[in-house]
């Protein structure tokens, strides 16, 4: 009994982190209409130059070393999706298929460069002591407090996210941009400008998971990867561009891949798929994808 | 259309001269490493690239699973055929092993259109690269069919007329005489009146389920051939590579494939061959070029220029330069 | 460099300098071409950059020049994927006309090259770091050699130390669920259950990240240590996480955890980490002068270009064949001719000291037989360093079992973890 409590938290857990880093991957798309194939190197964009600030004020016993990390990390991604847009996909707007592929050659340099810059190893950040150790949870007993902390996190981002596009100026703008570009700019609003933002955010969403993401998990190359599978597989099963949905898909995907490793360990990979396939068949769009 | 046969014929009986071409300038070695290991390899890679270039020219349809279906066909002939190690299945020789292998990808490819059908452009996209990488992971993982991560060894392949298969002559003939057939196969398809259907889905799925034609059945039968051509690419790699393993279908040779396609151009199945050969001589010459450490970062800076400056690759640059050429517009 | 020459190989070396007379002049000047395969892409980078650093300080030190010839090293790179690496020793041997390939790093890379070898006359292949028991144990090559030990020879007197000298009686295993771990955990198993130790097994494949709930079931257990072999990545998780879960059993690692590629990464997983007992060709500390003598040399190299605080796995795996390539070229003062014939005779016959100190000789497979350390992860100078405190010299292949008897339990697999009673 405690140990299925146990696999179904881990599954919450691993949803929320699922959530945190395919919430910026869907915002992107939904909004902009851009698959952005270099999501994943975002993610290790943030991981390791969030590190790289981390380290050093951790020798020193900080304790703000990986709250600066954190932050750090969030920029540098930010930066970069912004740069991206701005230098790279802004003036091919439309060009859906181009624009993918121009992301797929930022994330082979991105990888490589990485690499090259700060070696191979694998890292890991380690949480500030308040929220690292563990929690009396009620069915599991002792639990990471840091995974807890992540599904906070998680229903931080999506509340955050609602409201922001639901409620500032800057949510409207968004909104409107996406239903009609040329009559946006009529307004005198600078649409390359929203763009940029939109990009910004996502980017910065993928950051803030990528430091979460490395102190819950190591951080290496090939996390790249790894997260952009999820974020297209969490976005394709909950619904292109639909926030909902995305928490939806991240759910499943997450509680799918505990339960697989848990009952049927060599092919847990397959149930993910199933579930990808299955929904396709029924509802191409997603679960809460608007048709 | 007739010239336009001739034209990739004539391409290929070019380069079956080659390898003569090569031996009279060429060390006895190198010119023997010219013909299998960049020319063979380019052709291999080719093929698998032309399964894409098919796919998109004349469906619309970029598709990021066709390496997985080239492996999906790997790994059924390395499943299935006497002698490979660790023995999975075996029992079969080559002449009943490779017909399995090109019927488990061609089902693999049907399987993915059936997946996708309903998914266009960007979906697609996603959709055939989540399944690419699912695959991998699946065979990655999974020891009791597969061999997880080390993969399956020792598909040594048959003998052709006597001769050792991977004997670089016969290996590299007979990549090209299937590169060739599969070409000119292409060619006449698209001119068939399953061609043109998949080419009016192309340009107007609408208008051609308005005349009558099932416009899903066409498109899954377009992956179904792309997943034959892939896995004539899917067998002779794995033959080329004395067996397979995971790394071989991995996101690294994915995208490889994604790159061979755009560096050729994804206007011309010819382009495919093109890309691939641009590919494969940037990989084995990378170290002497440039720094081997920072391969990728040539080849994926290489990818973004072309994408960037010439979306249409090679070929079309190519036709674009004989435009200027000519003065005239198409 | 210590490197023994037997006299048979000697001799062998003198008949075939006296045939070599006859050659022209120009095949003795021309350099003997050394071929260096390792993986400079991908995650396994840092491993393949270390190997290089070790082969280049050990060309330099003799000059680039063995049995009157000069060296010319050709480097290649994979990305620790089969398929690359063979069409990078492809390209080494017909492009670049490689005389010697010395690589390559990963198991999957090690079986392909062994497959290719044997499609090649005249050329040899030595290993370089790649670890898995079948390449030489099952269908060898005869041009395939390999100096370095195998992922189970690694784990040799482990087993019997866990039962005999900490007397603990049952352990839970904790592994990848692919070759490479069970070779390791075939090893250990070996010498536990014969012993009379009793096993639980928990596999996780490649990749894995949360094992939050596998190590929920192991702190509930009554294992009285855990063994963990994990590679790379998915070690570094467990670790952290068997530290956060507050997991507080005496741990035993595979010889790919206790690496300073793991203990060099910060984090919650060093503190339970000091104190873990691991078996393997190579510690950070061992009481020996060649060892000592090489990291200083590596220190003074490479302190300043990148290297580690102490050589790796597979820096000293590389220059350990090196080494048995050297001693084969000495023998025969250079000379390849013949097909390498006489060449990789020697190579056969050759005896190495390997940087650790560890005598090398190679077994009828062409595979090494040498010592292996037993080693404990401690703090010392303020970092943590893996400590060697015995050693179990000359482990072969099969770990002392009569290779029939060994090659009858079967390949290692997670059906087959090697947990065989002690026979009666």
């Amino acid at each position: 009994m405690d140990l299925a409590a146990t696999i179904v938290l881990n599954g919450l857990t691993l949803a929320a982190l699922y959530f945190i880093v395919a919430s910026g991957f869907s915002l992107v798309f939904g909004l902009m209409r851009v698959v952005n194939m270099a999501h994943g190197s975002l993610y290790l964009i943030a991981g390791y130059v969030g590190y790289a600030v981390f380290e050093p004020l951790y020798d020193q016993d900080a304790w703000y070393a990986w709250h600066a990390g954190l932050a750090a990390g969030i920029l540098a991604a930010a930066l970069a999706g912004a740069l991206m847009q701005k230098i790279l996909l802004g003036w091919m707007q439309g060009q859906e298929l181009r624009q993918a592929l121009v992301t797929i050659g930022v994330s082979i340099i991105v990888a490589d460069q990485i690499l090259a810059f700060y070696g191979g190893n694998p890292r890991q950040f380690f949480a500030p002591d308040s929220i690292f150790g563990s929690t009396q949870v009620p069915l599991v007993g002792g639990y990471p407090t840091f995974r807890l902390v992540q599904i906070g996190v998680a229903l931080a981002v999506g509340v955050g996210l609602w409201l922001l596009l639901n409620r500032t100026r800057l949510g409207m703008m968004i909104r409107a941009g996406v239903d009609d570009r040329e009559m946006l700019g009529a307004c005198g609003i600078n649409v390359p400008l929203v763009g940029i933002a939109v990009f910004a955010l996502g980017a910065a969403l993928c950051g803030l998971g990528g430091v979460i993401g490395s102190t819950a998990q190591p951080l290496a190359m090939g996390q790249d990867g790894r997260f952009l599978l999820i974020s297209l597989v969490v976005v394709i099963v909950g619904g292109m561009g639909s926030i909902a949905g995305t928490a939806v898909g991240a759910v499943l995907i997450g509680l799918a891949e505990q339960l697989g490793q848990a009952l049927f360990p060599t092919y847990s990979v397959v149930l993910t798929f199933v579930i990808m396939a299955a929904v396709l068949a029924m509802r191409p769009q997603g679960i809460l994808g608007r048709a | 259309m007739r010239e336009r046969v001739l034209l990739a014929l004539g391409a290929f009986a070019l380069v079956a001269l080659l390898p003569f071409l090569l031996a009279a300038i060429l060390p006895a070695n190198q010119a023997q490493f010219w013909t299998a290991n960049i020319l063979g390899r380019a052709l291999v890679f080719g093929i698998v690239a032309l399964s894409l270039t098919f796919l998109a020219t004349y469906g619309g349809f970029i598709s990021l699973a066709q390496m997985m279906i080239a492996g999906v066909a790997g790994y059924a002939l390395a499943v299935f055929v006497e002698g490979a190690v660790p023995r999975v299945v075996g029992g079969l020789g080559y002449l009943a092993a490779i017909p399995l292998g090109l019927l488990a990808s061609t089902l693999m490819g049907l399987l993915v259109g059936a997946i996708a059908v309903r998914t266009r452009d960007i979906y697609l996209l996603m959709i055939t690269l989540a399944l690419a990488m699912g695959v991998f992971r699946f065979v990655e993982t999974n020891i009791a069919w597969f061999n997880g991560y080390e993969g399956i060894r020792n598909v040594v392949g048959p003998n052709v007329f006597g001769r050792d298969f991977r004997d670089p002559w016969v290996f590299f003939y007979v990549a090209l005489g299937t590169a060739a057939l599969l070409l000119v196969g292409v060619l006449y398809l698209v001119r068939s009146p399953f061609g043109l259907v998949l080419q009016g889905i192309r340009d107007n799925p609408r208008r051609v389920a308005a005349l009558g034609y099932n416009v899903a059945l066409h498109r899954i039968a377009a992956f179904g051939v792309a997943g034959f051509i892939a896995g004539c690419g899917g067998v002779l790699g794995t033959i080329y590579n004395i067996g397979i393993s995971p790394g071989t279908i991995g996101l690294g040779a994915t995208v490889n494939v994604l790159i061979m396609s755009v560096i050729g151009g994804l206007g011309h199945p010819l382009g495919a061959f093109l890309g691939s050969l641009v590919f494969t001589v940037f990989d084995t010459f990378a170290a002497n070029l440039y720094d081997r450490d920072r391969f990728n970062t040539l080849i994926g800076t290489v990818f973004l220029v072309i994408v960037l400056l010439s979306p249409d690759g090679l070929t079309g640059l190519a036709s674009r330069l004989r435009r200027l050429a000519t003065g005239r517009r198409e | 460099m210590s490197a023994s020459i037997t006299r048979r190989a000697a001799l062998l070396g003198g008949v075939s300098l006296a045939g070599g007379l006859a050659a022209p002049v120009i095949a003795q000047n021309a350099p003997i071409r050394l071929g260096g395969l390792t993986t400079l892409e991908g995650p396994f980078a840092t491993g393949g950059q270390d190997s290089f650093r070790c082969v280049q300080m050990e060309l330099e030190r003799i000059n680039n020049t063995v049995g009157g010839r000069r060296i010319e090293f050709i480097r290649e790179s994979s990305n620790a994927q089969a398929d690359v690496a063979l069409a990078r020793a492809r390209k080494l041997i017909e492009q670049d006309n490689v005389d010697i390939i010395l690589g390559p790093l990963s198991g999957a890379e090690g079986i392909a090259l062994r497959d290719y070898s044997r499609t090649l006359t005249g050329k040899t292949i030595v290993n370089g770091s790649s670890g898995a028991s079948d390449t030489t144990l099952r269908n060898p090559s005869p041009n395939f050699f390999r100096f370095s030990t195998d992922g189970t020879q690694w784990m040799a007197g482990l087993g019997n130390h866990v039962y005999r000298n900490l007397g603990i009686r049952e352990v839970a295993i904790s592994a990848g669920d692919y070759a490479f771990p069970y070779a390791q955990v075939f090893g250990f198993n070996l010498e536990f259950c014969r012993a009379g130790g009793r096993v639980q097994h928990y596999w996780a494949p490649l990749g894995t990240t949360d094992f939050s709930a596998q190590i929920a079931q192991i702190n509930r257990s009554n294992a009285g240590a855990v063994v963990v072999v994990h590679g790379g990545t998915d070690g570094l998780a467990f670790m952290t996480q068997y530290a956060q879960a507050g997991g507080n059993k005496p741990l035993i690692g595979g010889s790919i955890m206790a690496d300073q590629t793991m203990l060099s990464a910060r984090g919650p997983h060093r503190r339970v980490m000091v104190g873990m007992l691991s078996g393997g060709p190579i510690a950070d500390v061992i009481d020996d002068q060649n060892w000592r003598e090489f990291v200083e040399r590596y220190r003074r190299r490479w302190a300043n270009e990148g290297g580690f605080q102490s050589p790796s796995i597979h820096g000293v795996n590389y220059t350990t064949n090196l080494y048995g390539i050297l001693a084969g070229l000495r023998a025969v003062d250079g000379d390849l001719s013949g097909n390498q014939a006489a060449f990789q005779r020697a190579l056969a016959a050759a005896q190495v000291t390997a940087p650790t100190g560890a005598a090398v000789r190679l077994d009828h497979n062409r595979q090494a037989i040498s010592d292996i350390f037993l080693n404990r992860i401690e703090e010392r100078d303020g970092r943590a360093q893996v400590v060697a405190f015995d050693r179990t010299p000359q482990v072969n292949q099969t770990l002392g079992t009569p290779e029939a008897q060994f090659l009858a339990l079967g390949a290692p697999s997670r059906d087959n973890p090697g947990c065989v009673p002690a026979a009666t």
